[in-house]
C-alpha cells in the first residue's frame, strides 16, 4: 500500500529539522493505514499544540512527509478558523461572541480587553504577552457572557472586571518566568 | 451464535455489577460533584478537591466521592449531591469553598441539610417522601393533576404531616405500555426509587394507609419495570427545572460517572447493543427506529430509518457510519453535555446504527474547541475497546466495528454532511450538490450514514424500551423528546429535554422560569444562524419539526436563545448574518457575495443610512440567497433576516424611517443629552468620557457636545442621578 520513494529516508530526515519526533512517527504510521492524507487536519493540530502556530517550514514539512501538495496544506490551514499562522502570545484571550454571550454584552467585554491590552481580534501584544481572539461559540452559554484565558473558562464576567483579571494572568506568567529561571 | 451475545453480556453485567458493589454505595454516605467543562469553569473542581480534604482529615471511611457529568443546570452550577442511604437525594447549588465546609460539617457529619443552599429550593425544608404524579397528557389518566389533588386532599384526611410529604408533578416517565395507555397512571415515591401503577381512587387510599402511616411498601401496585428517566428522577425529582422535562437522551446525565464503564453496565448501559447483536438482524433495528420516528436531530429532521434504509440498499459493502458533533451553532451545547457527560451512550448508540446499516469504520467528527468533550470520548472507547465492546467480534457475535475521532478546525460549514465528508477525507470543508447523498456516495465515495450525537443518543432508548413508546413520547409526524440549549434572557438557563409538541410558553416559562427582572419577552430564536425569531404572541406554538418551518424558523440543532424587550430585532438578524457571511466557504456565489450584500443593507441600516427601499431590497436579496444557495447554509443564512423582517417589520420601519431605535441598541442612532434639571454637577460623567465631550463646571449641570459624542454610553452606565438621558 505504501509507496516508498527512494528518497524517502532523506526526506524524513531533512523533516526532522522542522518536526519533532512524535509528529514525524504519526505520519509515518498513518501511512501504514488507509488513506493517510485524511490525517492532514489531525496532524496540522499536532503541529500547532506543539508550536503554538504553524510555520511555513513545518506545513512544508507536512506536505513532504504526507505526500500532498504544499497548496493543499496551505489551503488547508487558511481555511479553518482554528488554525493560526503567526506566534501567539504567552496568554491567549479567546472572547466568545457567541449568541447567549452577544445578548448579555460581549461586546463591551471585547471593547474593554481591546482597550486595556491595545490590540485587535487576531493581534499579539509588543511584549509578546497577550494575543487576543474571538471564538463563534465555547459552549458554555450558562455562564454567558464568558471569556477563555488559555484553557480556563471565565464567566460571567463584567467589563469592569476585565483589568483584574488580566493583572492576575500578568502575575502568573511573572511567577512561572522566574521560577523558571532562578538568578 | 446468539446464545454466546447474551452470555458474554451478562459477564460483563455480573464483573461491573461485583465492582460497583464494592463500592458498597448502598451503606455510605455518597458526594456527587459535577464534571463538564462548564462545570470546571464554575468551579467545581475546587469543590472535589476541598471535599476529598475534607473526608481525609475526617478520617471516616463511610463517605464516598464521586463525579458525574452536568446535569444542564448550567446557572446553578458547581451543583453538589449529598446522597445519604434511606434519605431524600440532596441537590446544593453554586457550592464554594466555603460552602463545601459547612455541607461537610453540618449535612454529611451532622445529618442536617443546609436548605438555603438547596438546588432550586422552593421551601426551607427537606421532605421524608416525595409522590412524584405522571403528568402527562400523552398517556395519562384523568390528567396527573386531579389525581395529585385528590391524593393530597387524601393525605390531609389522613391527618398526615404535610411537612413530611411533598406532592409534585413530573413531566412524562414514559412507563404506560400502548395496551395501558388512557387506564392508569404512574406515581414515583421518592427516595425508596418505587413506581406504583395506580388505577383507582382505591388505589391511591393503598399507599396512603399503608406506604405513608406504616411505612410498607404496597406489593401489588408496584411495577417491576424501570421507565427510561427513572434513575434521574430518583435523583432530581423534586426540582422543577427538571421534573418538568422528559430525559431520554440527556437520561444519564448528572447521573453517571462519564469516565465509568461499570457505572455505564449499572445504568443497563450496552443492554440494547446485546439485544441488537443476539437478534443478530439489522432490518429489525432499522423497523424499530422507523417505528419511533425518530427524525434526524442536527437539523434536518430526516427520518433516521428511511437515511438508513437507502444505505442498506447500496450494492456496495464497504460502508461507513459518521456521528456529527461539529456543534458550530453559537448557542448550542447539548453535544458536548452528552458527549462530556455519557460518552458511552453516544458509542452504543453508533455501534448500533453501524451494525444496522452494515457499516465496518464509524468516525466521531467533534469540533477541536471540546478539550475535554474529546478525553472523554476516547477514554470511553479504549475502555470499549478493553471490554470487547468495540474491534473485532464485539461481544462474541462476530460483528467487527471500530470508531475513530477526527477533530474539526472551526468550520461552521462542516457541520453539512458533504462539507463534513470532506472534512474528514482531510480536505477543505466545502459541500458539493446532493444527490448523489451521502448513503448512497459519501467518505471516499462509499455508503456514508451521517447522524447527529443526540439522534445516536437516543438510539439505546429505543431499543431498550421500543419504537412504539418513543414514537408515542412526540407528536405524530415525530417521535421522541428534543433537546434545548436555553440560554439569553431567561431565569434558568440550561439543557432542556422535553417531548416534541411541548410548547415554547412551557420551556420558556415552567422550565425556565421567564424573562428575568420583570423585562417582557420579545422573541424566541431557534436553530441559530440558520433559525428565525419567533415572536412572543407565538409563545404557544408546539416545538415541533414542521411547524417551526412554518413559522420561519428551524428546529436546527436545539439552540434556543430568549430575546427580550432590549434586545433589538434589526442588530439581531445583523448578528447571525455576519456569522454567517463570516462562515461562508466561498465556493457558491449566491451564498458568498448574497450574504455579504445582505449583511451591508443591514449594517446601512442599524448605522442610520437606511431608507425604506432598502427593506424591499433585503427581501429580494434574502429570498434569492434562500433559493439559490449550494447547501444547508446558504439556503438557511437569510432565514433570521426574513423571519424579522417578517414579525418585526415596525422596527427596521424605525431604524430607516424615524431614524431611531426602539430597543436603543444600535450606537448610531443614539443620542444622549443631560438633563439640566436632575444633573448636580458631581463631574463623573465627564471623567468617564473618553471623548473628552461632557462640559461643565463643579455642581453646575452639565452638557454633552454631541457633534463630538462617540456613544459609547459610558456616561449614561455611570451616573447615579439618572440625569444621563438616552434617546
Amino acid at each position: 500500500m505504501t509507496v516508498l520513494t527512494d528518497n524517502r529516508a532523506q526526506i524524513i530526515e531533512i523533516s526532522k529539522k522542522a518536526l519533532p519526533e512524535h509528529i514525524v512517527a504519526f505520519i509515518e504510521k498513518c501511512r501504514q493505514e488507509p488513506e493517510p492524507e485524511s490525517q492532514l487536519i489531525a496532524v496540522l493540530h499536532m503541529v500547532q499544540a506543539h508550536f503554538g502556530y504553524l510555520g511555513k517550514d513545518q506545513m512544508k514539512a507536512v506536505a513532504h512527509l504526507l505526500r500532498v501538495p504544499k497548496a493543499k496544506v496551505t489551503g488547508v490551514a487558511t481555511f479553518y478558523h482554528f488554525f493560526r499562522l503567526e506566534p501567539r502570545g504567552k496568554i491567549l484571550i479567546n472572547v466568545c461572541l457567541g449568541t447567549a454571550c452577544y445578548v448579555k454584552g460581549a461586546e463591551k467585554i471585547a471593547q474593554r480587553l481591546k482597550d486595556e491590552l491595545g490590540i485587535g481580534f487576531g493581534e499579539t501584544s509588543k511584549d509578546g504577552m497577550f494575543t487576543l481572539e474571538n471564538s463563534r461559540c465555547l459552549g458554555t452559554c450558562g455562564l454567558a457572557p464568558v471569556i477563555m484565558v488559555n484553557d480556563e473558562v471565565i464567566g460571567p464576567l463584567a467589563p469592569d472586571e476585565v483589568p483584574m483579571i488580566l493583572e492576575r494572568y500578568i502575575k502568573k506568567a511573572k511567577a512561572e518566568a522566574e521560577k523558571s529561571s532562578p538568578q | 451464535m446468539p446464545s454466546s451475545v447474551q452470555e458474554f453480556y451478562q459477564t460483563l453485567v455480573a464483573r461491573a455489577e461485583e465492582a460497583f458493589a464494592a463500592r458498597e454505595e448502598g451503606k455510605k454516605i455518597v458526594i456527587q460533584v459535577g464534571s463538564a467543562t462548564c462545570e470546571h469553569a464554575a468551579g467545581s473542581r475546587e469543590v472535589l478537591d476541598e471535599f476529598r480534604k475534607h473526608i481525609i482529615s475526617s478520617g471516616r471511611k463511610d463517605i464516598v466521592l464521586r463525579q458525574t457529568g452536568c446535569t444542564g443546570r448550567c446557572s446553578r452550577e458547581p451543583i453538589v449531591g449529598v446522597f445519604i442511604p434511606g434519605r431524600m437525594p440532596v441537590k446544593y447549588e453554586r457550592v464554594d469553598r466555603e460552602l463545601v465546609h459547612d455541607i461537610f460539617v453540618q449535612h454529611v457529619q451532622g445529618g442536617a441539610p443546609i436548605t438555603e443552599h438547596v438546588l432550586d429550593a422552593e421551601q426551607n425544608k427537606v421532605s421524608e417522601y416525595e409522590f412524584l404524579f405522571c403528568d402527562s397528557s400523552r398517556c395519562g389518566w384523568q390528567g396527573g393533576l386531579r389525581i395529585k389533588d385528590v391524593f393530597t386532599e387524601k393525605l390531609r384526611a389522613a391527618g398526615v404531616d404535610m411537612e413530611r410529604v411533598k406532592v409534585s408533578l413530573a413531566s412524562c416517565f414514559g412507563a404506560c405500555g400502548k395496551e395501558l395507555a388512557g387506564t392508569c397512571s404512574h406515581v414515583l415515591v421518592r427516595p425508596l426509587k418505587i413506581l406504583y401503577r395506580v388505577k383507582s381512587e382505591a388505589d391511591l387510599d393503598e399507599i396512603v394507609q399503608k406506604q405513608v402511616l406504616k411505612g410498607k411498601i404496597v406489593e401489588q401496585l408496584r411495577v417491576g419495570d424501570e421507565p427510561v428517566s427513572q434513575e434521574f428522577f430518583d435523583v432530581y425529582g423534586d426540582v422543577a427545572f427538571f421534573n418538568r422535562q422528559s430525559r431520554v437522551a440527556l437520561r444519564n446525565n448528572g447521573v453517571v460517572d462519564p469516565e465509568s464503564f461499570d457505572e455505564f453496565i449499572h445504568y443497563k448501559g450496552f443492554k440494547a447493543l446485546a439485544t441488537v447483536l443476539e437478534r443478530g438482524d439489522p432490518q429489525w433495528v432499522i423497523d424499530e427506529v422507523t417505528k419511533a420516528r425518530l427524525r434526524g436531530r442536527g437539523g434536518g429532521g430526516f427520518p433516521t430509518g428511511a437515511k438508513w434504509t437507502s444505505a442498506t440498499k447500496n450494492e456496495e459493502k464497504i460502508r461507513y457510519i459518521i456521528c456529527n458533533a461539529d456543534e458550530g451553532d453559537p448557542g448550542a451545547f447539548m453535544d458536548r453535555s452528552m458527549l462530556e457527560s455519557d460518552p458511552f451512550n453516544a458509542i452504543e448508540g453508533m455501534i448500533i446504527g453501524g451494525f444496522a446499516v452494515g457499516a465496518q469504520r464509524g468516525f466521531i467528527y467533534i469540533r477541536a474547541e471540546y478539550p475535554l468533550a474529546i478525553r472523554r470520548i476516547q477514554h470511553a472507547m479504549e475502555l470499549c475497546h478493553k471490554y470487547g465492546i468495540l474491534g473485532e467480534n464485539i461481544m462474541n457475535s462476530g460483528f467487527a466495528f471500530d470508531i475513530e475521532i477526527r477533530l474539526g478546525a472551526g468550520a461552521f460549514v462542516c457541520g453539512e454532511e458533504t462539507a463534513l465528508i470532506r472534512s474528514i477525507e482531510g480536505e477543505r470543508g466545502q459541500p458539493r450538490i446532493r444527490p448523489p447523498y451521502p448513503s448512497q456516495s459519501g467518505l471516499w465515495g462509499k455508503p456514508t450514514v451521517i447522524n447527529n450525537a443526540e439522534t445516536f443518543a437516543n438510539i439505546a432508548a429505543i431499543i431498550n424500551y421500543g419504537g412504539e413508546w418513543f414514537n408515542r413520547l412526540g407528536t405524530e409526524k415525530s417521535g421522541g423528546t428534543k433537546v434545548f440549549a436555553l440560554a439569553g434572557k431567561v431565569r434558568h438557563t440550561g439543557l432542556v429535554e422535553v417531548p416534541l409538541g411541548t410548547t415554547l410558553r412551557e420551556i420558556v416559562y415552567d422550565i425556565g422560569g421567564g424573562v428575568p427582572k420583570d423585562k417582557k419577552l420579545k422573541a424566541i430564536q431557534t436553530g441559530g444562524p440558520a433559525g428565525g425569531c419567533i415572536p412572543a404572541k407565538w409563545a404557544d406554538l408546539a416545538v415541533d419539526f414542521d411547524t417551526l418551518t412554518q413559522a420561519g424558523s428551524i428546529m436546527g440543532s436545539g439552540g434556543m436563545i430568549v430575546l427580550d424587550e432590549d434586545d433589538c430585532m434589526v442588530d439581531i438578524a445583523k448578528f447571525y448574518l455576519s456569522f454567517s457571511q463570516d462562515e461562508s466557504c466561498g465556493k457558491c456565489t449566491p451564498c458568498r457575495e448574497g450574504t455579504t450584500r445582505i449583511l451591508e443593507i443591514l449594517e446601512k441600516i442599524t448605522g442610520g443610512d437606511g431608507t425604506v427601499e432598502d427593506l424591499d431590497r433585503l427581501e429580494r436579496l434574502a429570498k434569492l440567497v434562500n433559493r439559490s444557495s449550494l447547501c444547508g447554509l446558504g439556503r438557511a443564512a437569510p432565514n433570521p433576516v426574513l423571519s424579522t423582517l417578517k414579525h418585526f417589520r415596525a422596527e427596521y420601519l424605525a431604524h430607516v424611517v424615524d431614524k431611531r431605535c426602539p430597543s436603543k441598541r444600535c450606537k448610531a442612532l443614539l443620542h444622549y443629552e443631560i438633563d439640566a434639571e436632575k444633573c448636580i454637577g458631581c463631574t463623573v460623567c465627564a471623567r468617564n468620557c473618553p471623548a473628552e465631550c461632557i462640559a461643565g463646571a463643579r455642581k453646575t449641570a452639565h452638557v454633552i457636545d454631541a457633534a463630538k459624542c462617540v456613544k459609547c454610553g459610558r456616561c449614561f452606565e455611570v451616573c447615579r442621578f439618572d440625569a444621563v438621558i438616552r434617546t
